[in-house]
């Protein structure tokens, strides 16, 4: 940290990552009405977050196994209509179960 | 009306608020232990309020890095941001003045974006406060107590938070996949090129922000022209 002091690079970091945000947030401020452009907003919340669950998420905790049974979990919970948290919660259950079992019950037997 | 906005808001938030105070504290021990202070990992999480791009500012800070570089990563990790503002600015109500998109936009998280859309029909400015508050107590609180408390969670314990968020998002994507078979195909397809961006080498040295961007804007364009969607489907979406 010799070149630039901390709060050089906060406010870059701060100022680049807020601008990103704001921008589009107080320029659109009218109704899109572009069936095109409609459309592409319509599937695109789900395609982000697809795109950063998967395979990231496969990678997410100790190991792919573990983190697999989580994600199965929250699968299975969301298509039984759980919310947010239960689904959370359940997948990190799963994780959790499944690395103690794979790393302290399994080598035990 | 308002006070039920609020409310609800609050309601939804608190499952992120649970979420960031898992991943936050993760971030509290990685920056104390790249060399950085308590209260300067502190300070990046209550001006920044976004995993990925704090994760890829802390190594920047500590090797005294440019800030050309810094301003770079940053560019390239939250663009995602500006998509979701665009589809965010869609989705609050009419009403909602500057000075509220300015403060909405702040805490504009992957979370709270995706908790937001979920929603039906369009959101006011209430519930947006009532969405952001927690999260964003729960990111800073977290990565203070990160910072400080260190490495005292054992590792399966943090291990199983990990998979949290990922959770959320699965939660916020199966019901719209369920209900539409061209947001299911969509999402799927998706997820199929992330996984090119991953695994094919070639294709694997593109930097994580731009696989979100080239993935989501590709899925989405081309799920646009395939299968358009109803117009009056979309103006309940946006005017309700």
């Amino acid at each position: 940290m010799n070149e630039h002091s901390f709060f050089a690079y906060l406010a870059v970091c701060a100022g680049v990552t807020y601008l990103v945000r704001l921008l589009p947030l107080v320029l659109i401020k009218k109704k899109i009405t572009n069936r095109f452009l409609l459309s592409f907003l319509h599937y695109m919340p789900y395609a982000v977050l697809s795109v950063m669950t998967v395979p990231a998420c496969f990678y997410a905790t100790g190991s792919v196994l573990s983190a697999a049974v989580g994600f199965c979990a929250a699968l299975f919970l969301a298509f039984k209509g759980k919310g947010l948290l239960p689904v959370a919660a359940g997948a990190a259950a799963a994780v959790f179960v499944t690395e103690l079992l794979t790393e302290y019950v399994l080598p035990m037997i | 009306m308002k006070k039920n906005d609020f409310l609800k808001g609050l309601a939804d938030g608190l499952p992120i608020c649970f979420g960031y105070i898992s991943v936050a504290f993760a971030f509290g021990i990685s920056t104390v232990s790249a060399g950085l202070g308590v209260i300067e990992a502190v300070l990046i999480s209550m001006t920044n309020v976004t995993s990925a791009g704090q994760l890829a500012a802390v190594p920047i800070i500590a090797a005294g890095g440019t800030l050309v570089e810094m301003a770079a990563s940053q560019l390239v990790i939250n663009l995602r941001y500006s998509l979701m503002s665009v589809s965010l600015s869609q989705k609050l109500d009419k009403g909602v003045s500057l000075l509220h998109r300015a403060v909405i936009a702040f805490v504009n998280t992957d979370e709270v974006f995706a908790v937001a859309s979920a929603q039906k029909g369009s959101v006011s400015k209430y519930y947006m406060y009532g969405l952001i508050l927690t999260p964003y107590l729960g990111w800073s609180l977290g990565t203070l107590l990160g910072a400080v408390a260190g490495d005292v969670l054992p590792g399966v314990v943090t291990s199983a938070l990990g998979i949290a968020i990922y959770g959320m998002f699965v939660a916020v994507v199966v019901p719209a996949a369920k209900q539409s078979k061209a947001t299911a195909l969509c999402v799927v397809f998706a997820m199929g090129l992330s996984c090119l961006f991953r695994f094919v080498p070639a294709l694997s040295a593109v930097p994580e922000g731009f696989v979100i961007i080239i993935c989501a804007v590709s899925a989405s364009a081309v799920f646009a022209l395939a299968k358009p969607v109803e117009i009056s489907e979309t103006e309940v979406c946006a005017d309700e």
